[in-house]
C-alpha cells in the first residue's frame, strides 16, 4: 500500500513535472506578459526567468517593451537597490541618467553605486535579438520586416522557426515572404536533420534565385559531400533547375541591356534621321550638338547647385533650345547653300564639328566635366536574386520612348510636321502648294538638332561629358540611320534597338570590341543586300 | 593631249600642266638635296634632316591625297575610309621593319617582335611569316589594301551602294579596322602599334643619309604616281570613269560596265594609298591603330577639296598646303589650329568648289582681259 502510494506519488510527481515542464515551455512560447509585471519580476529573476520575461514581452509586445529589450541587450538596464525599481540608464557625469521604462520619461540621475545592472549572458542576448526581430516583424515597413527576418534567420532554432512560420501566414509583402520561406528551407537543409525533411526543403528551394541557396545546393550536390544519395540527387536536380532560371533571367537582363544601349543609339540617331531623311543632308556636326546638350546639363547644375534632379529636368528643354538654335544657325549659315550637294554638306558640317569641339575645349577645358545624377536615377531595382536593373538605364529607355512619341506627334499631328513631310516627299510640289520650303528646311534642321541636344542630356547621365562625347557616337548613329532606312522614324527605332540588342547578345561570346566589329562588318554586308535599309523610302523621292 | 601619237614614252602622255608639275617636283627634290647636303648646317638656309623627314611625310600624304582625288575627283566615289588602305600598307611595311629588328629588340628574341614576347606568345602567327623578306613585304603593301578594296568594292558597287551611303560604310570600314587593330590578340601590337625600328634593307634608320634617300624615293614615287594616274585618266577608261561621275545611269545605259570600272579604279587607288603608307612608316618611325581614325580619312578629303579636285596636282598642292599650315599653326597658335581647319572645311566647300588651283586658273583666265582691252 505504502509502496503503491509512493509509486503513485512518484507518478503524480512525474506527471506534475511533465505538466510543469510542458506548461513551462508553453509559458515560454505562448504566454504574454505586460510591462509592469515584467518590471516587477526582473530585479529578482534568474537567467531562466529572464528568458521567460523576454519571450513574454516579445509575444504581447506592450508599449515601451521594445525600448526595454533593446536597453537590456545593450546592458543599459539597472535596478535601484533601495526600492528595486527598474530603470533604463545611460552614462551621465553624475553617474546614470535614468529613464522610467513604463512612462519613457526621464527620472533624474543617480549614482552608479546605487544600482545593479541587470545581468545578461550570451543565451539571453540571442533571445533578445530574436525578440527584437520579432517586434520588427510587426512593423508596417517591409524593409524593417525583411531586416528582422534576416536577423532571426541568423539564429534560427526551434523557437524562432514557428514565429517565422506564423509571420508567413499573414505576411503580405512577397519579398519578405520569399525571404522567410527561403530561410526556413535553408535551415532545414542542415546536416543533422532527417533526409525527408531535407528533401522537402530542397523541393521548396528549387525555385529560389538567392545566391546563398545556390551555393548551399552546389555544396550539397557535390559528389564528395557526405549527404544522403537521395538528398544529393535532389540537390543536383534543384541546382540545374535554378541554373536554367538563372540563365533565363540572364537572358532577360541581356535583353534589357540591349534595349538600353539601343535607346541610346536611337536617341543619338533619330535627329540625324530627320535631317537626312527629310533634307538628304548628312550632318556630321550632329555629335557635337549632342555634346552641347550634355554641357547644358553641366551648366544647369552649376546654376542650380544641389538640385541635380531639377536641373537635369530643366536641362531637357534648355538643351533642345540651345542645340536647336545652333542647328538653325548652321542651316541658315552653311547648309542652305549646299543643297543638292550632299558630299559637300558632309565636309562643311564636319568642319563645323571641329570648330564646336575646339570651342568646347576652350570654354570647358579638355577635361571631362562632372555631372551629377538625380537621386531617382541612381540605384538598383533588385527584381530577384538573379535580375536587377539600374534605374538610370530604365529612365533612359522610358525617356527614349517619350522623345520618340513626341517626335511622332510633331510629325503626324502638327502643321509643321505636315509641311515637313510634304517637303520630304516632293519639294517642288510642296513649294507649288505654297509651303515655304526654306523655312521648313530651317525648322527641320532645328528640330533634328534639338533632338540631338535632348539626346545629349540623356548621354550626360551615362558617359563622360567632354569635348569628344559626340565623336564616339557619330559612327554608331550613322549606322543606325543607314540600317533603319532613311525618312522613317520607325526604321530608326527598330534599327537602333536591334543593333543595341545584337551588340549586347554578342558581347558575352566575343567581348565588347570584337562584338562591335562583328556588328559593323555585318552592317556593311547588310547594306549590300539592302542598300536603302530595312525600311526603304518608296516612290519617286527615293530616286532623287 | 597626244598620248596616242607617241605611246612609247610614258611622259609624252602628259599635258603641259603635268610637265610643269613634274618639273616643280624635281626642282623641289634637288633643292632639298642641295640645301641639306651642300649648305653648311651653320647657314640659315640649311635644311635640317628633321625638315627633310617632314617634307617626306607630306609627300606620302600627297600620294594618299592623289589616290583619293582619283576616285573622288574623277569617279565621284567619296571614300571616307582611305586612311584604312594607307595604314594597312604602313602596317605591312611595319611588319617587315619589326622583323628586321631581330635580336636588337629589348627582349632580344631572334624571331618574335618585342610585343609578342611581352604578351608571352610562343611562336609567330601565320600571317607574320614571310615578312622577314623585303620583297614579300613590298608585295603585301600592295596586295593587302588592294584585296580589301577588291572585296569591299565588289560588294558595294555590285549592289549599287552610292553617294553618302557609300561614304558612310567606308567610314564604318576604317572604324571597324581601328577597333580591331586596337586589340592585342590581333597580333599587331595593340594600341602601341610598331615602333623602335632599326634599319631598312640594312640601312640604319637613324642615319641622315637613309632619311634623305627615303625622301628622294618618296618624291620619285609621287612623280611616278602622278604619271600613272594622269595616264589612267587620259585613257579611254579614264573618260568612261568621268562619264560615270557625271551621269552614272547614262553611262550604264550606253553599255559600259559601270561596276567594273568603278571597282578597278577603286582598287588601284587603294594600292596607291597602301604604297604611300609603306613609304610613310619608315620615315616617321611609328605606326599605330589611331591612323585608322575616321577623322584622318576625312582630313584627306579636305586636302583634295582645298587643292582642287579632279586635277591630281591639286590634291598634291592641297595636301602640302594644309600640312604646312598645320605645322605652322600647331607651333605658333596650337589652340587655333582646329578652328582654322574647321573654317577651311566650311569656306572651301562654300566658296571654292574648285579649290585653290581652280581659283588660280580662274584668275589667270580673267587676267588677259584688261590686257586685251589695253591693246
Amino acid at each position: 500500500m505504502r509502496i503503491t502510494y509512493v509509486r503513485a506519488a512518484g507518478r503524480a510527481f512525474g506527471f506534475c513535472l511533465a505538466l510543469v515542464c510542458a506548461f513551462g515551455i508553453q509559458l515560454a512560447t505562448a504566454a504574454g506578459m505586460d510591462l509592469p509585471t515584467a518590471l516587477g519580476q526582473l530585479p529578482t529573476a534568474s537567467f531562466e526567468d529572464k528568458s521567460v520575461i523576454i519571450r513574454g514581452l516579445a509575444l504581447s509586445h506592450p508599449k515601451g517593451s521594445r525600448e526595454l529589450l533593446q536597453a537590456m541587450l545593450d546592458g543599459h538596464v539597472a535596478v535601484r537597490e533601495n526600492d528595486k525599481k527598474v530603470f533604463i540608464v545611460s552614462d551621465d557625469p553624475a553617474g546614470y541618467a535614468l529613464t522610467d521604462p513604463l512612462t519613457d520619461k526621464s527620472a533624474g540621475t543617480g549614482s552608479a553605486d546605487d544600482f545593479d545592472t541587470v545581468g545578461m549572458n550570451n543565451h539571453l542576448r540571442k533571445a533578445l535579438r530574436a525578440a527584437l526581430a520579432q517586434f520588427d516583424l510587426s512593423s508596417p515597413d517591409a524593409a524593417v520586416r525583411s531586416a528582422a527576418v534576416t536577423e532571426m534567420l541568423r539564429s534560427i532554432d526551434d523557437t524562432t522557426a514557428p514565429i517565422l512560420q506564423g509571420q508567413l501566414a499573414h505576411e503580405q509583402d512577397s519579398q519578405v515572404r520569399r525571404l522567410i520561406k527561403e530561410g526556413l528551407a535553408l535551415a532545414d537543409l542542415d546536416d543533422s536533420l532527417p533526409a525527408p525533411r531535407r528533401l522537402a526543403a530542397i523541393q521548396a528551394l528549387s525555385g529560389s534565385l538567392n545566391p546563398d541557396v545556390y551555393n548551399r545546393l552546389v555544396s550539397l550536390a557535390d559528389p564528395a559531400s557526405d549527404a544522403d544519395p537521395a538528398v544529393r540527387g535532389a540537390a543536383a536536380k534543384a541546382m540545374t533547375r535554378i541554373e536554367s532560371w538563372r540563365s533565363f533571367y540572364g537572358a532577360i537582363e541581356t535583353l534589357f541591356f540591349g534595349f538600353s544601349l539601343g535607346s541610346v543609339l536611337v536617341l543619338a540617331a533619330i535627329g540625324l534621321a530627320i535631317t537626312f531623311g527629310v533634307m538628304g543632308v548628312i550632318n556630321m556636326a550632329h555629335g557635337e550638338l549632342m555634346m552641347l546638350g550634355a554641357y547644358t546639363v553641366y551648366v544647369m547644375q552649376l546654376i542650380l547647385p544641389g538640385h541635380p534632379g531639377t536641373s537635369t529636368v530643366i536641362a531637357v528643354p534648355a538643351a533642345f533650345l540651345i542645340s536647336g538654335g545652333v542647328g538653325v544657325l548652321i542651316e541658315r549659315g552653311v547648309v542652305r547653300f549646299l543643297y543638292g550637294r550632299p558630299l559637300e554638306t558632309l565636309l562643311a558640317t564636319f568642319g563645323i564639328s571641329l570648330i564646336l569641339q575646339q570651342l568646347a575645349r576652350d570654354v570647358f577645358t579638355a577635361n571631362n566635366r562632372p555631372v551629377e545624377s538625380p537621386t531617382w536615377m541612381s540605384g538598383l531595382w533588385q527584381i530577384n536574386g538573379a535580375l536587377s536593373i539600374t534605374y538610370n538605364r530604365l529612365v533612359i529607355v522610358l525617356f527614349t520612348v517619350v522623345v520618340f512619341g513626341a517626335l511622332q506627334m510633331v510629325l503626324k499631328r502638327t502643321r509643321l510636321g505636315l509641311e515637313v513631310r510634304a517637303v520630304a516627299q516632293n519639294r517642288a510640289m510642296a513649294r507649288a502648294m505654297g509651303i515655304r520650303s526654306q523655312w521648313v528646311d530651317a525648322m527641320t534642321f532645328g528640330l533634328g538638332s534639338g533632338i540631338a541636344g535632348v539626346a545629349g542630356v540623356a548621354l550626360s547621365q551615362l558617359t563622360n561629358v567632354g569635348p569628344n562625347l559626340g565623336q564616339s557616337y557619330i559612327v554608331d548613329s550613322f549606322m543606325v540611320v543607314v540600317f533603319g532606312g532613311v525618312g522613317n522614324l520607325w526604321g530608326t527605332m527598330i534599327g537602333g534597338m536591334s543593333l543595341g540588342i545584337i551588340n549586347k547578345l554578342l558581347e558575352p561570346y566575343a567581348g565588347a570590341v570584337l562584338g562591335k566589329i562583328i556588328v559593323l562588318v555585318a552592317l556593311i554586308l547588310f547594306i549590300q543586300r539592302r542598300p536603302r535599309g530595312i525600311f526603304p523610302q518608296k516612290g519617286r523621292a527615293a530616286e532623287a | 593631249m597626244n598620248s596616242s601619237a607617241r605611246p612609247v614614252l610614258l611622259f609624252s602622255g602628259l599635258d603641259r600642266r603635268g610637265r610643269i608639275f613634274l618639273s616643280v617636283l624635281a626642282t623641289l627634290a634637288i633643292l632639298v638635296l642641295f640645301l641639306n647636303k651642300v649648305i653648311p648646317a651653320s647657314s640659315s638656309l640649311h635644311l635640317s634632316t628633321y625638315t627633310v623627314g617632314l617634307l617626306g611625310k607630306y609627300m606620302c600624304y600627297a600620294m594618299l591625297a592623289m589616290a583619293v582625288d582619283l576616285i573622288w575627283g574623277y569617279c565621284g566615289i567619296l571614300s571616307l575610309g582611305h586612311s584604312a588602305f594607307f595604314t594597312l600598307g604602313g602596317y605591312a611595311m611595319g611588319m617587315y621593319l619589326m622583323r628586321e629588328i631581330g635580336t636588337r629588340g629589348v627582349y632580344g628574341d631572334p624571331v618574335l617582335p618585342d610585343f609578342m614576347v611581352f604578351l608571352n606568345w610562343k611562336s609567330l602567327p601565320w600571317y607574320w611569316h614571310g615578312f622577314n623578306m623585303f620583297w614579300f613585304a613590298a608585295l603585301m603593301v600592295m596586295i593587302v589594301p588592294g584585296l580589301l578594296a577588291l572585296v569591299f568594292g565588289w560588294l558595294a558597287f555590285r549592289s549599287r551602294v552610292t553617294g553618302v551611303y557609300l561614304s558612310i560604310i567606308t567610314q564604318a570600314l576604317t572604324y571597324a579596322l581601328m577597333l580591331a587593330f586596337f586589340r592585342n590578340d590581333m597580333g599587331f601590337g595593340g594600341n602601341n602599334g610598331f615602333t623602335d625600328f632599326k634599319d631598312i634593307l640594312g640601312f640604319d634608320l637613324t642615319h641622315d643619309a637613309t632619311h634623305l634617300t627615303l625622301f628622294l624615293i618618296t618624291a620619285i614615287a609621287l612623280g611616278l604616281s602622278y604619271v600613272v594616274c594622269s595616264y589612267i585618266v587620259a585613257s579611254r577608261a579614264g573618260r568612261v570613269i568621268k562619264a560615270i561621275r557625271d551621269a552614272e545611269s547614262r553611262a550604264r545605259f550606253i553599255g559600259f560596265r559601270v561596276e567594273s570600272y568603278k571597282l578597278w579604279v577603286f582598287v588601284f587607288s587603294a594600292v596607291l594609298a597602301g604604297i604611300a603608307g609603306s613609304l610613310y612608316v619608315p620615315q616617321v618611325g611609328i605606326i599605330n591603330p589611331s591612323e585608322f581614325q575616321p577623322v584622318n580619312s576625312i582630313e584627306v578629303v579636305i586636302w583634295v577639296a582645298i587643292g582642287g579636285r579632279g586635277t591630281l596636282y591639286g590634291a598634291v598642292v592641297g595636301a602640302l598646303l594644309v600640312n604646312l599650315a598645320q605645322t605652322f599653326f600647331t607651333s605658333a597658335f596650337p589652340e587655333l589650329w582646329l578652328y582654322a581647319l574647321g573654317a577651311m572645311f566650311v569656306l572651301v566647300t562654300l566658296f571654292l568648289p574648285q579649290g585653290v588651283t581652280g581659283l588660280l586658273a580662274q584668275l589667270r583666265r580673267r587676267q588677259p582681259r584688261p590686257v586685251a582691252r589695253a591693246a
